[in-house]
């Protein structure tokens, strides 16, 4: 099937927004970046179309173009072997932006908000980046202009201390005005140091470690119960896996056969004092998981196209709830704040200089 | 005294008939079921009975998560566990976000008497009312445990109410009058008043017979809803009476006494008395009634206040 679809296929199956537009303006676009004839991107939509891996309606019946099931799923899967995911073009607040410099750009916000309010935690927000933004840019199915639309993915932060993350990718993609990131932490601001329901986009309001792929289970079983095809992420850290509730979690997850519910374990190896495994010790992980009846695998948490995959492997799980250990460095991506030292520090001016010199 | 009636037995009955109306109703079991009575709605709802097994803080956070995708779940188990326990659950991941979720906690108070101390439940109202938004409802008996789910339910937000094990002497007829956070008055009187609330309604009407025989006169309000509150009802007594006694199957600190009184000492400081349990646990009995009276839980007791209080006027 893949060996059908040509190249220009592909940059139109990969480039369908995740929200409602016509298929004109998408083509207009994709015509425009890669300076390939309108006529040529048209009759290779026709194609999808009869292929049935994308549907739109005809004038003067005009409704938006979007992927079908099949399409999604041949989608994802393509844009996991382009060689480079970075350079996937996502739809941002300012339009299509390559993967790469989007993500850049986040963890330059995470440092500017975290350095703006004087508290939080920079370490366990930097080591989540790359996870937010494939969800969010990429795999999830939500809306923007329809926060509470009723089929889109759900999402949980159930290490809610990663919120500055969770708001600079929210603002990306359209939730939060930019304006408002640097009232983090700021009395009045809905923006608080964890996430609140009360924020448009933010689906679980969490910060207390453990409650979250509770949560989780509670908004795959109504999505089940529902027959909406909406499916469920949970972002957990590994170090919030001492938490006994997470364990009955997976339990219940596990005997009701949630496969619409994937969660991802942020393995940075680092709790607020110290190594995990010095503190509590949890591995073998991926194997925990497996005895509790989930599908386990493991990716590079900092690499979108590794956690893009796995995503994409977790869609093709029957019968039991997925769960991805995805390996990540604690302050990623700025060498100085690798490893434990950001946990909670913040940057004072002279870091936060160096920090986005680093980024750029 | 009027006959018997369990809780738990019309409350389940009742779930199915809510059940019938609201389509996302969903009823979630911490492995108790057959305890707390939720087995009718099983039977008639399977496909919107959740098992959860015996994790009662991971049933919070489950129901949460329904509430949050436009469900209203009904999480029910032991008071003591799924209040107690999972009371930093329920503040967190429910009540912050103001979701839909009813918290029903069976076999509280000492009416759970065989099983002793552990499964007895001194707390609960003390915890859930100090949670901001939270309502929270001791029914004195089965008709009013029906028309209470009925409320809670049809009220959207967080809610917690509170049943006994067990058949409970009956105060209401079925269809009975309620209204969250509006008391109701039991009985008029004119020397004291007694605001009481769940299994300790009947024994203060039963206490307000015998004063009355005494020639004391007793007014008796049945303070189903603890929060919000029916300060209006409470200064009214105290206005009207002039000596107040408070009367829960709950310890004296945090719950309905404590909430009177923070009341009358904002609003209109009365002689008052509290009748409840004393600052202890309590015990494995074989007899309800024997537990209820070595707890000083009795109708002999809130008479004892009510001549106390009068005596302070």
């Amino acid at each position: 099937m893949l060996r059908t679809i040509n190249k220009n296929q592909v940059l139109i199956l990969t480039n369908i927004p995740r929200v409602p537009a016509s298929i004109t303006s998408v083509l207009r676009g994709i015509s425009r970046r890669h300076k390939i004839p309108l006529s040529t991107l048209k009759r290779n939509a026709q194609i999808l179309k009869e292929f049935n891996l994308i549907a739109y309606g005809d004038p003067p019946n005009f409704s938006g173009v979007e992927l079908t099931e099949l399409g999604r799923f041949i989608s994802n899967l393509t844009v996991g072997e382009e060689p480079t995911v970075h350079g996937n073009m996502v739809q941002t607040r300012s339009g299509f932006r390559p993967l790469g410099t989007v993500i850049k750009d986040l963890r330059k916000t995470v440092l500017r908000m975290i350095a703006e309010a004087g508290s939080g935690h920079l370490g366990a927000s930097l080591s989540a980046v790359d996870i937010l933004a494939i969800l969010y840019m990429i795999k999830m199915k939500h809306d923007p202009k329809n926060p509470s639309w009723k089929d889109r993915d759900r999402f949980v932060l159930s290490k809610g201390h990663a919120a500055p993350a969770l708001y600079a990718v929210l603002s990306e993609a359209g939730y939060i005005s930019p304006d408002r990131l640097m009232t983090l932490r700021e009395i009045g601001s809905q923006l608080q140091g964890h996430p609140d329901m009360e924020i448009p986009g933010v689906d679980a309001s969490t910060g207390s470690l453990g409650q979250g792929l509770s949560i989780g289970v509670g908004m795959a079983l109504a999505s089940k119960m529902d027959g909406s095809g909406s499916r469920t992420y949970v972002l957990l850290g590994d170090g919030e896996l001492n938490e006994g509730q997470i364990w009955e979690a997976a339990l219940t997850a596990a005997h009701h056969g949630l496969d619409n519910l994937t969660a991802i374990v942020d393995r940075n190896g680092y709790q607020l004092t110290g190594r995990t495994e010095e503190i509590k010790a949890m591995d073998p992980l991926a194997d925990k998981w497996r005895s509790f009846g989930w599908e386990a695998m493991e990716a590079d948490g900092n690499d979108p196209a590794s956690i893009l995959d796995a995503l994409n492997a977790c869609d093709l799980t029957t019968g039991k709830p997925s769960v991805i250990i995805a390996m990540t460095t604690k302050g990623k991506g700025i060498s100085f704040m690798e490893g434990n030292k950001y946990s909670r520090k913040t940057p004072d001016a002279q870091e936060l200089k160096r920090a986005l010199k680093e980024l750029t | 005294m009027a006959q018997n009636a369990s809780q738990l037995e019309h409350f389940g009955r009742a779930l199915v008939d809510l059940g019938l109306i609201n389509e996302e109703l969903v009823v979630l079991d911490p492995d108790v079921a057959a305890s707390t009575k939720v087995t009718y709605f099983a039977e008639r709802f399977p496909e919107r009975f959740i098992r959860i097994g015996i994790s009662e803080q991971d049933m919070i956070g489950v129901a949460a998560g329904l509430a949050a995708s436009g469900k209203t779940p009904v999480a029910c188990g032991f008071a003591m566990f799924v209040a107690c326990r999972s009371w930093e659950q329920i503040s967190s991941s429910v009540a912050r976000p103001e979701l839909n979720v009813k918290i029903v906690g069976s076999h509280s108070g000492l009416s759970p008497n065989a099983d002793g101390d552990s499964h007895q439940t001194y707390g609960d109202v003390a915890v859930m009312r100090v949670i901001p938004d939270m309502k929270v409802v001791v029914p004195a008996d089965a008709p009013e445990a029906v028309e209470a789910l009925g409320a809670i339910v049809d009220t959207p937000g967080p809610a917690y109410l509170r049943l006994a094990r067990g058949a409970t002497p009956v105060a209401y007829t079925e269809g009975c009058e309620f209204t969250l956070g509006r008391a109701n008055v039991m009985r008029d009187g004119s020397d004291a008043s007694v605001i009481a609330n769940g299994v300790m309604v009947p024994i203060a009407l039963e206490a307000a017979g015998s004063l009355a025989r005494e020639g004391i006169s007793v007014k008796v309000v049945d303070m189903h809803t603890v929060k919000p509150l029916d300060t209006d009802a409470i200064v009214k007594a105290a206005a009207e009476t002039g000596a107040i006694v408070t009367a829960e199957e709950h310890s004296v600190i945090g719950g309905l006494g404590s909430a009177v009184a923070e009341t009358l000492v904002e609003k209109r400081p009365t002689p008052m008395e509290r009748v409840g349990i004393m600052d202890r646990f309590g015990e494995s009995s074989r007899s309800y009634s024997a537990l209820m009276a070595k707890m000083g839980l009795t109708s002999d007791a809130i008479e004892e206040a009510v001549r106390e209080t009068m005596r302070r006027k």
